[in-house]
């Protein structure tokens, strides 16, 4: 068990709440201390995604990434802040910002926990987006087409996965579709070369890094 | 040598002729046969004139008597997905959180594609003896519930049900030894005990040594034969101790790990194999098999200990024959002992 960062303290979360010590209540599957930092933080709860969750969660993909946290931290903290958002919003938090319409995929895989941990980041985030669940690469660029998605997310766990983004890319650009295709997943971890080689146009490392690409593929806010 | 005397040597962390090299190939049986990866498996003999080939092809040091991981998730009633491309995948999780109080384990002769792998290994064990070990394979008991339940129902019940996750680790430890030991007994000589949530990228420390290292500490002691322990491209240095006290005596290194700094924890307590990159290994040249290999054998041959392996487990499909040979002639010519440069 985690109790306390460099920066604070899970007893500190009532006199100074911030992003820091939300994580640390996150990591610690402190539902209680959730809920006295949202109180606390006298923030309406979309800005208190913003503020808190959003950050929280981002440090916490950092700290999975560098091998200081463990996976099952990532997924309960989204599970919690998850909660939250159920209680708060019935629901995601209501789209925050006008940009491209974006989709979140698996390409022939029925292991859905990477897309689940996107999942958490993005309705934290305020993304609205079309859940695919899992398909096939002709089914993707068909519903692509069909929904003029712009932003196409695909979660991988196999490397036969990862290597169909490929076929995914080639398609797309044969329909002259203009779509950035963003990836992640063990695969492209394992072997980052393996982004430029399917045609993806950036590679996240870890779910939390979903929202700095959509920034950097969008060009503006995601 | 032969491959046996090499690796037992290797075992006793000491030092063989040469490294030995373990290419865990379950796929490329097929297309050494001609057949597609589905037609493959749906035989033992064909994996037996699989391996059999390879062995002769690659002249390595194993046996890799393995099918897929989906026979275990079909053993609780879950069902195989093939493709022509990659290694078989489980399909829907079989298992609901509620149905757990009452289960239990499956009958490793009740499940079609187990008595396959078994039959198999039979095959395989007349056809090489003693002279080159035969390696079968066990999913952990607290690994198997990613194909039981599914990763997140899994977890789900780790956080929520603590009661229902002993449970299921007591019912899984149950079959996964009496799996590993069926297989001992129809011509294993060696068991990998799969467990890639053992490790910390994985699962919280904290949680594996409350349910995971338990169940395999009852399960590696049930099993009547040396075990390995692979996390599956999971770094595994936040937990060697652990591993070291389980029961086990390899243990499998991720790529993203300091080989020479896992084999310098190991040292005399596990051997250490690992860790070339399956999945970089698809395009490597001649240049980068030689580089890699020596990488591999600098930092952890020295002293015996070692085998020269994947960090996975299972080389992908998509890694070219002439890669393998490349591989192979390497280890052969840089895993020579004592090592070039006074290394050894």
């Amino acid at each position: 068990m985690i109790v306390s960062y460099p920066t604070g303290h899970l007893s500190d979360v009532s006199a100074r709440p911030s992003a820091d010590l939300l994580e640390l209540a996150l990591v610690n599957m402190d539902r209680l201390a959730l809920q006295r930092i949202y109180s606390a933080s006298g923030l309406t709860p979309l800005f208190f995604c913003e503020q808190f969750i959003t950050p929280a969660l981002a440090g916490i993909g950092e700290k999975w990434d560098r091998g200081e946290l463990s996976l099952s931290h990532v997924y309960m903290s989204g599970r919690l802040c998850e909660d939250f958002m159920e209680q708060s919003f019935r629901g995601a938090p209501p789209n925050r910002k006008s940009e491209d319409r974006v989709a979140l995929a698996v390409l022939e895989d029925y292991h859905l926990l990477g897309k689940r941990l996107v999942g958490f980041v993005l309705r934290g985030g305020g993304v609205d987006y079309l859940d695919y669940g899992t398909v096939t690469a002709a089914e993707l660029v068909r519903r692509v087409q069909e929904d003029s998605v712009r932003v196409l997310l695909i979660s991988a766990l196999m490397l036969p996965s990862a290597l169909k983004v490929r076929e995914v890319r080639d398609k797309l650009d044969r329909a002259g579709v203009s779509c950035r295709i963003i990836v992640g997943g063990a695969p492209f971890r394992l072997d980052p070369s393996l982004c430029d080689e399917v045609g993806a146009d950036f590679c996240c490392a870890a779910a939390s890094q979903v929202l700095p690409a959509l920034k950097r593929v969008s060009g503006g806010e995601p | 040598m032969t491959s046996m005397e090499r690796v037992l040597t290797a075992l006793s962390h000491r030092e063989p002729d040469r490294v030995p090299l373990f290419l865990l190939l379950t796929l490329h049986g097929a297309r050494e046969l001609g057949l597609s990866i589905e037609e493959y498996f749906s035989s033992s003999q064909n994996v037996v004139r699989g391996q059999l080939a390879m062995l002769r092809r690659y002249g390595h040091d194993c046996i890799y008597a393995f099918f897929h991981a989906s026979l275990e998730a079909e053993a609780w009633g879950g069902s195989t997905i093939f493709r022509d491309d990659g290694p078989p995948n489980a399909g829907a999780p079989p298992l609901k959180a509620d149905a757990i109080e009452s289960l239990a384990p499956p009958r490793v002769t009740d499940v079609p594609g187990l008595v396959r792998v078994l039959e198999a290994q039979r095959g395989l064990r007349q056809a090489v003896g003693d002279s080159v070990p035969i390696i079968g394979v066990v999913m952990s008991p607290f690994s198997l519930p990613v194909m039981q339940l599914g990763f997140d129902a899994y977890l789900d019940l780790m956080f929520d049900r603590p009661d229902l996750m002993q449970r299921l680790m007591e019912v899984n430890a149950a079959f996964c030894a009496a799996w590993g030991n069926e297989q001992l007994a129809a011509g294993a000589h060696a068991i990998c005990y799969f467990d890639p949530l053992a490790s910390p990228k994985m699962i919280d420390p904290s949680l594996y040594r409350r349910f995971g290292w338990p169940a395999a500490r009852r399960a590696l002691n049930a099993i009547k034969g040396p075990t390995a322990t692979h996390l599956a491209s999971g770094p595994c240095l936040g937990v060697v101790e652990d591993l070291a006290g389980s029961g086990t005596v390899m243990v499998g290194v991720g790529g993203e790990e300091d080989l020479a700094a896992v084999k310098k924890r190991c040292c005399g307590r596990l051997t250490v194999f690992g860790n070339l990159n399956g999945i970089a290994m698809r395009s490597w040249d001649e240049a980068a098999a030689i580089a890699e290999v020596k990488g591999a054998i600098d930092a952890a041959a020295q002293g015996g200990g070692f085998i020269l392996s994947d960090q996975h487990g299972e080389i992908p499909w998509q890694v070219p024959e002439r890669t393998l040979e490349q591989v192979a002639q390497a280890a052969r010519e840089y895993g020579r002992y004592p090592l070039q440069g006074g290394r050894g």
